[in-house]
């Protein structure tokens, strides 16, 4: 399967089994989505339980808020994370909160899935990768696939975790593995081993990093498509990498990560993400708290540039294999 | 770049700011409103076109005359008793509310917001729903939870954040929680409830279940962004829910006007939606129970959602934060054309025979005994105004379902730096 077949599913499964998994969203109904995520979903299931909805972010999420409070376990689909903007007062206020606030009385049991990140010639609102906003927020769990074999396993515990999730999908590798040479052609996920995705039910946990390639030079820290991109960078360059995948940004597998930079002494934190206060601040802080005295050079960030999302000038802003080999030359030297 | 309008002469553009008709100092002269007769409003059937509702969207749904009796085709021709249980709990309601805004000014908790006058636009709805509905309140509704017969003790609990504080002193008082009630929980973000009513009443509707859902919000909030998608919603999916538009005249120290008032009434919201919508008289406890059940009985006959708004005036100051003489005419209150709702519910059963003046004195001496009996039962859990009630470590409990390394390791370290200056762990005060 391709990460969107994947994710599909994933949905299908749990739809399959949980009669209370509702999808709604903005052209997820009789036309499957514009990614196709939800293809075949309505024919199957009717039409009660998956439907498009108008086009209002907020009413999205505040319905499925309302339909969660019911006791339904809704699966909302923002069309892009560049749009999701007019439902953070419902995610940040309301979702987010409502356990805290009704002390556990209602719940969100919401998974909203956000196709997010750039390579695509996305320009400034098809391409961001807005996860550092909701990592900052309590009471969220924020997932970032990098393969179909996570992305379902991973969207599965989603849905079935009684929290709200922000599930963000990599779209640029919806349909194979990106490693940053834009200038080659595209591989499909067909001829990576990550594609064998079994039909049925299985679960990836949430909170659990993947440790990609074992190594004991640097620590690389990634989610999404940074994550193939850095093994293209680790095979290209030969050095002895750690790459993690994160997976799931909150709550974070700080154990791999101390264990990792522990062994290694060095660590570059990468994601697309514009960098100022990003999550790579988070990530960058937590490793100097955890493992100061291990550390043999400075924790190394390679991310966006702090501007809006460029059209014509994607390959200069997107943190891709030169910046990367340049990281590591840097950590290493020191 | 040549200007297409040289030489026309034009009047300059000018930009309108509304401004209420009365600041404080002036005199009130309410005669401008046009008060239609209790009996001039006629009551379609329950799944009239929204359409067809377009003059009632305008009007004013009216129920109680000048002569105190029930009227007109929207007398919904309750019994004594209903009258008077929804009486007592509307006195309940002020009552409770007298209590609590002196138990803050007493400095027992931090914070109270009153709903004097507006106790009859949730009250006679609540009775006119079914238990089962789900309601999703602003902070103004404590007497829906009051006619549902809820706990004194535990609102007050709440109010105080003390040890019998359902919410473990999480919430700013009156951000109650009330799931038994089918009372949900209050959110400090206006006009978020909206939707969500919105999709619990899609969700029941999905499931084929028989329950409807209600929100209230008030004027100011209709101006909010989710007000917008909630309606838009419940006209797509013809949503079985009842959404109310309490209009005080008052969003804190704003008049009507910037919520859009001086343009239209909010009841008239619904039409642009294709929505049935009612303006309704909000200080005529039986105008607001006859539109209630007629809206709650078209969304159980999935005609669809019904808005109401109900006209009313927010007697008292916004919250206890607030001091109305400094943007609003003192006279407003009394001047108010549409009267005190609980003396007109009052005035009613005693032109029926169902009551008089000696019983309502004695009723309303042991309401007050009740809530003073609450408050003491509650104070004996503690108040703020004494410190916190609640073991530090519930802070961090319930951000998820379950605690996260990274929540663990703060509650560890705050428990640490407090031993360290001396505090020690637990219930402390």
């Amino acid at each position: 399967m391709n990460m969107i077949q994947a994710i599909n599913s994933a949905i299908d499964v749990c739809m399959g089994r949980d009669p209370d998994i509702i999808v709604t969203g903005e052209d997820v109904g009789y036309f499957g989505g514009v990614f196709k995520a939800t293809e075949g979903l309505q024919r199957k299931y009717g039409k009660t339980r998956v439907f498009d909805t108008p086009i209002t972010e907020c009413g999205i999420i505040g319905v499925a808020v309302g339909m969660a409070a019911y006791g339904l376990r809704p699966v909302p689909e923002i069309q892009f994370a560049d749009y999701i903007y007019p439902a953070l007062d419902q995610i940040v206020s309301e979702a987010a909160r409502l356990r805290y606030r009704s002390a556990g009385e209602f719940t969100a049991p919401i998974t909203v899935r956000s196709p997010f990140g750039g390579g695509i010639f996305g320009g400034q609102t098809h391409s961001q990768s807005p996860e550092g906003i909701f990592t900052h927020v309590a009471g969220l769990k924020t997932v970032i696939p990098s393969t179909p074999y996570d992305a379902k396993g991973l969207l599965i515990s989603a849905i079935e975790d009684n929290d709200p999730v922000i599930f963000f999908e990599p779209k640029r590798i919806y349909n194979g593995p990106f490693d940053g040479h834009y200038d080659r052609p595209v591989t499909p996920w067909a001829k990576h081993p990550a594609s064998a995705v079994p039909e049925g039910h299985y679960r990836i946990p949430l909170g659990k990093a993947s440790v990609v390639r074992a190594g004991e030079a640097v620590t690389i820290l990634a989610y999404g498509t940074m994550v193939h991109v850095a093994a293209g960078v680790i095979a290209d360059t030969g050095v002895d990498a750690e790459l993690i995948d994160l997976r799931t940004l909150v709550p974070l597998d700080i154990e791999t990560i101390v264990a990792s930079v522990e062994k290694t002494g060095r660590c570059i934190v990468v994601h697309e993400a514009t960098k100022t206060s990003g999550f790579g601040a988070e990530l960058s802080a937590l490793v100097q708290e955890h493992c100061f005295h291990s550390l043999e050079a400075p924790v190394q960030r390679v991310t966006g540039w702090d501007t809006p999302y460029p059209h014509s000038l994607e390959w200069a802003y997107f943190p891709g294999p030169v910046r990367l080999g340049e990281a590591i030359k840097r950590v290493m030297e020191e | 770049m040549a200007d297409d309008h040289a030489g026309r002469n034009l009047p300059p553009l000018s930009l309108h700011i509304p401004e209420p008709r009365f600041r404080p100092g002036d005199t009130v002269d309410f005669g401008h409103f046009e008060i239609p007769a209790a009996d001039a409003s006629s009551r379609p059937p329950i799944d009239a076109a929204a359409e067809a509702m377009r003059g009632h969207s305008y009007g004013l749904v009216r129920v109680l005359d000048e002569d105190d009796r029930a009227v007109g085709a929207w007398d919904p021709k309750l019994s004594p008793e209903r009258l008077l249980r929804m009486l007592r709990h509307m006195a309940l309601t002020r009552a409770f509310d007298e209590r609590m805004y002196r138990a803050q000014r007493q400095g027992k908790t931090s914070f109270y917001m009153k709903c004097t006058g507006e106790e009859a636009t949730c009250i006679p709805a609540t009775h006119a729903l079914d238990r089962g509905d789900m309601v999703f309140p602003s902070y103004r509704q404590q007497g829906v939870l009051i006619a549902r017969d809820w706990s004194l003790v535990d609102m007050i609990c709440q109010i105080y954040s003390n040890s019998g504080d359902r919410l473990k002193g999480r919430q700013m008082p009156i951000m109650y929680s009330a799931k038994e009630a089918n009372f949900f929980s209050i959110s400090g973000n206006l006009a978020t409830q909206y939707p969500q009513a919105v999709g619990w009443a899609m969700a029941s509707a999905a499931k084929g279940d028989t329950r409807i859902a209600t929100a209230w919000c008030g004027e100011g909030s209709t101006a909010e962004g989710d007000f917008h998608s909630a309606l838009t919603f419940a006209s797509v999916y013809r949503a079985p829910v009842v959404l109310n538009v309490v209009n005080n005249q008052w969003a804190i120290s704003s008049f009507s006007g910037f919520a859009g008032a001086e343009a239209t009434t909010f009841a008239a919201r619904a039409v642009g939606y294709g929505i049935a919508g009612l303006r309704v008289d909000g200080n005529d406890a039986l105008a607001v129970y006859a539109a209630t059940e007629w809206a709650a009985e078209r969304a159980r006959g999935n005609h669809g959602p019904t808005l109401i708004e109900h006209f009313t005036y927010r007697s008292e100051g916004h919250s206890t934060s607030d001091d109305p003489t400094k943007y609003r005419s003192a006279d407003e209150r009394t001047a108010w054309p549409l009267g005190d709702p609980i003396a007109r519910l009052k005035a009613h059963v005693i032109a029926i025979g169902a009551w008089d003046e000696e019983r309502h004195a004695a009723m309303d001496r042991e309401l007050a005994e009740q809530v003073r009996a609450a408050g003491k039962q509650a104070e004996a859990l503690g108040v703020l105004g004494d410190g916190m009630h609640q073991p530090f470590s519930t802070m961090f409990e319930d951000v998820f379902e379950e605690m996260p390394w990274h929540l663990r390791e703060q509650s560890a370290q705050m428990h640490a730096e407090r031993a360290v200056s001396g505090i020690t762990a637990g219930g402390e005060k």
